[in-house]
Formats: C-alpha cells, structure tokens, sequence
C-alpha cells in the first residue's frame, strides 16, 4: 500500500517538470521578444538567458529528483 | 528496500538496485577517483594545455599584427611609388607645355618678323604703286591741260581771235585749279 | 521492486541499471572499497584521456595556421576565456585554469556518457556534489580572504529601503545556502533524467508494434541529450563564474 502511495506521488512530483516547462519557456520567449525589439542588444544577453533557463530549469530538477526518489528510496 | 544490500556494496544479481546514485557505499570509491581526475585535468590543462594555446594564439596575434604592418609598410610604398609616377607625370606636362610655350612664341616671334616685313614689303609696293599712280595722274593732268590749252587755243584760234598762249594757259590752269 | 519495474504485456525497464557502479574487474557483487578500479573509474580516466587528446596532442605542431583538432581546441580554450572575462572581470583571469578545468571535465564527461553502454560519471550526486560544494566552499574562502568581512554586504542589500533588508538578507542567506545543492543537483539530474528517458524509450522498443516509434523517440531524446551536456556544462561554468564575481566584487 505504501509503495502505491509513493507511486502516486511519484506522479504527483512529475507535475512539477510541467510547471518548469513554463517556466523556461516564459523565460526563453521573454527574451526572443526583447531580442527582437533590439537585436544588437541580445547578443551580449545570452549568457543571462542561460543562467535563467537554468535556474528555472533547476526546480523542474527538484521535482523529478522527489519523483526519483518516492519512486525507488522511499 | 534495495537499499540495505547495496549500502554494504553488495549488489545482488538481477534485482534492481533502486536509484545507484544514492548507494551511499560507492560514495568514498567516486569521490576518490573524481578528485584524481580533477587534479589530473588541472595539471594537464594548467601545466602543458593552455600555456601552450595562449602561445599560439600570442603568436597568431603577432604574426598577424606583423602581416599588418608589413601590408601598411608596402601600401606606403606603393603611395610613395605612386605619387613619385604622379609628380613625374606632372612634370613631364609641365616640361611639354614649356617646350610647346616656347615653340610657339618662336614661331609666333618668326611669324611676327615675316609679317613685319610683308607689311614693309606691302607698304612700300603700296608707295610705289601710289607714287606710280600719281606720277600717272599728274601725267594725265599735264595732258589733260595741254589738251585743254590747245584745244582752248584752237577753239579762240576758230573763232577768230587772236589766242594769246599765255593767257589761255593761266585761263586753263585757273579752271583746272577751280 | 522489479515486480513494480514490470508494465503490462512483459515490458522490463531497468532504467537506473546504467548508473550502477560495479567493479570494473571481478564479480559484479565484490565490494567497492574506496580504491576499487570500478566503472566510474573507467570513465573518469577516458575523460582525462578524452581531454588530453582534445587539448594538447591536438596542440602539439604549434601550428598558426590551425588544423581542425586545433581549431577546436583553441574554440574551447577562447569560449571559456571569454566568458569568465565576460562575467568575472580582469580579476578573474587568474582563476581561468581551475574554471576550465571544470567545464572540460564536465563537457567530456557529459559527452562520453552519451556513448552507448558506457557510464555517466556526471549523473553520480556523490560527483557533482564535490564539483558543486568544491566551488561553493572555494568560492566563499576567497571571498573572506579577498573582502574580509565586507563580504558579508553581499546579504545585505544597500539598494533596497531598510525596513526590508533584514528579510533580503535571510532570503539571500538561503538562496547562497542554496546554491551548491542546486548547482550540483541541476547537472546530475539533468544527466539522470535524460539517459533514464532514453533507456526508458529504448524499453518499449521491445514490443514490435510501437519500437519504430520508440527507435525514432530514442533517436530524438539522444539529440536533445547531446544538446543538453553542452549545455549543463555550460551551465555550471557560467554559475561557477557569477558565483566567482560575487566573491571578488561583493557588492551589487
């Protein structure tokens, strides 16, 4: 019975790589649509772009490591 | 669950382990080995890598600075070149045009003499003429007062009266004057 | 557990066999004492090997006018530069090997592990926590040696109206608290999640009926994998450069 709990849970913590989906997409459209407003600006951005993908991407890794680990530790 | 056997390191055969990552057991062995790579990478790349790729592109940095200066030396040259042809040109058109001056003024001052002289010629074939032209006039008066006197002395002579020659010639002259 | 492993229709996914660490000579259920010569050491010493074929036999004719293997290395080599001068200022040149050492030894790392059968050295927390807390402990000692005590004004915003920055520095206290956890965590999960999908696809292609589709889901998700390594060691480069000029110019 607990095991299907933490299935479940499991499952329940994959909603958050959904959640980190938005989140890098927000933050990859927000920036094409500055870069297209002023091209000669963005190329000295990417770097910013990067490190917000990641730290947005990293709570997306969060969640699945939760998933991971209600899946095979728990 | 799984975790109990792999934490003594002992993986059993055909059971899956759960997550590896967390076999707190192969921690010490990772750990180990992940710091003499590192320090490995580090010597590698601090000592002989990147010693060297900074040299190289020292070196391509120089050569091409080199090239550039060389290339800068060379179109100065060649403006130098180019503006020695210029001047020379110049001064070739300058030297025509003198010669060309000079020529000219030659020619004009021989063609100012042959005129001067032409008109000299002209002039006096022209005084020549006019002195020949009066001399002829002067003739032609003389015969036309002749003429006159005679013919007045012929015409009194006819009429009966005695022509005095004198008077008819000064009656003449003073008509021909008037 | 291998009975929860177990779909319908017979379908057996193991996809976290391939970070086993096993021993790389003898049975695979000897012992990993801590100087066993296991798989993970295979992999580490191919990167250290990947990364002296990569950076200095290609290097060795000195060359001007540079091959390809030249080229590459020397793309690595300005990429890195650029980016911590970029990022950490002039003062930072002198930390440039230890970053590069990083960045080439996740990067070959990170592509060896996409070799098929191989070992992802990177997906190991126990790796990536010592890349992650080394930067994180590093970068705070020199922080104290370089600022004193005024490195502490990096919890303490100045910018902001007083009354909030007691609870500005608490929240940054936490987020630098944060920091190594994430910085690790971020490349190993990155690197688990991705080689536990591609066996995961490579699962259903046991069933005949879907394994053109899973083959092409393989083939797919591997090219997001190889673009995802180049990007986590990035990344973790770019982090561990921002981390470095927080610790040298403390003050925002």
């Amino acid at each position: 019975m607990e095991g299907e709990l933490a299935h479940i849970g499991a499952g329940l913590a994959a909603i958050g790589s959904g959640a980190a989906a938005i989140g890098v997409g927000h933050v990859a459209g927000n920036f094409l649509a500055g870069a297209l407003r002023n091209p000669s600006a963005a190329a000295g951005q990417t770097a910013t772009l990067f490190i917000g993908i990641a730290f947005a991407e990293a709570l997306g890794i969060f969640s699945f490591l939760v998933a991971l680990l209600l899946m095979f530790a728990v | 669950m799984a975790e109990n056997t792999n934490a003594l390191g002992e993986v059993a055969v055909g059971a899956p382990p759960g997550m590896p990552q967390l076999d707190i057991g192969t921690f010490d062995n990772q750990v180990f080995w992940l710091l003499i790579t590192l320090v490995a990478i580090y010597f590698v790349l601090s000592r002989v890598a990147l010693p060297r790729i900074a040299a190289i592109l020292a070196e391509r940095q120089g050569t091409i600075t080199n090239d550039i200066a060389a290339a800068e030396d060379l179109k100065a040259k060649a403006e130098a070149a180019e503006a020695a042809y210029d001047k020379a040109l110049a001064d070739a058109r300058a030297e025509a045009q003198r010669i060309a001056g000079e020529t000219k003024a030659a020619i004009q001052a021989d063609l100012d003499v042959a005129i001067e002289k032409a008109d000299a010629d002209i002039a006096a074939k022209a005084a020549e003429s006019e002195k020949a032209i009066a001399e002829i006039r002067a003739g032609a008066m003389d015969a036309v007062a002749e003429v006159a006197k005679d013919t007045a002395q012929e015409i009194v002579a006819a009429m009966g009266g005695k022509a005095d020659a004198k008077a008819v010639a000064a009656a003449v002259d003073s008509r021909m004057k008037g | 557990m291998a009975d929860d492993a177990k779909g319908g229709g017979g379908l057996e996914f193991h996809p976290m066999d391939q970070f086993i660490v096993k021993p790389l000579f003898g049975e695979v259920g000897d012992p990993v004492h801590w100087y066993t010569i296991t798989n993970a050491t295979l992999w580490l010493a191919l990167a250290v090997l990947a990364i002296i074929g990569l950076m200095v036999l290609t290097t060795s004719k000195r060359a001007v006018v540079p091959g390809r293997g030249q080229s590459i290395a020397e793309l690595m080599y300005g990429f890195v530069y650029k980016m911590v001068e970029d990022v950490t200022g002039k003062d930072g040149i002198k930390y440039f090997p230890y970053i590069m050492t990083l960045f080439m030894f996740i990067l070959c790392a990170n592509f060896l592990g996409l070799i098929p059968m191989s070992f992802t050295t990177t997906s190991h927390i126990a790796v990536t926590a010592i890349l992650g807390f080394g930067v994180f402990f590093a970068v705070t000692i020199l922080g104290f040696v370089k600022n004193g005590a005024s490195f502490l004004g990096l919890f303490w915003v100045s910018s902001a109206p007083l009354p909030l920055r007691p609870v500005l520095a608490i929240i940054e206290i936490i987020s630098y608290f944060v920091r190594p956890v994430s910085h690790s965590i971020r490349l190993a999960g990155n690197m688990m999640a991705g080689h536990a999908v591609l066996k995961v696809f490579a699962g259903f292609a046991q069933v005949a009926a879907i394994a053109p589709v899973a083959i092409i889901g393989v083939m797919a998700i591997y090219g997001l994998e190889v673009l995802v390594s180049a990007i986590q060691a990035y990344v973790f480069t770019i982090l561990t450069c921002v981390y470095l000029k927080d610790a040298l110019h403390p003050h925002h």
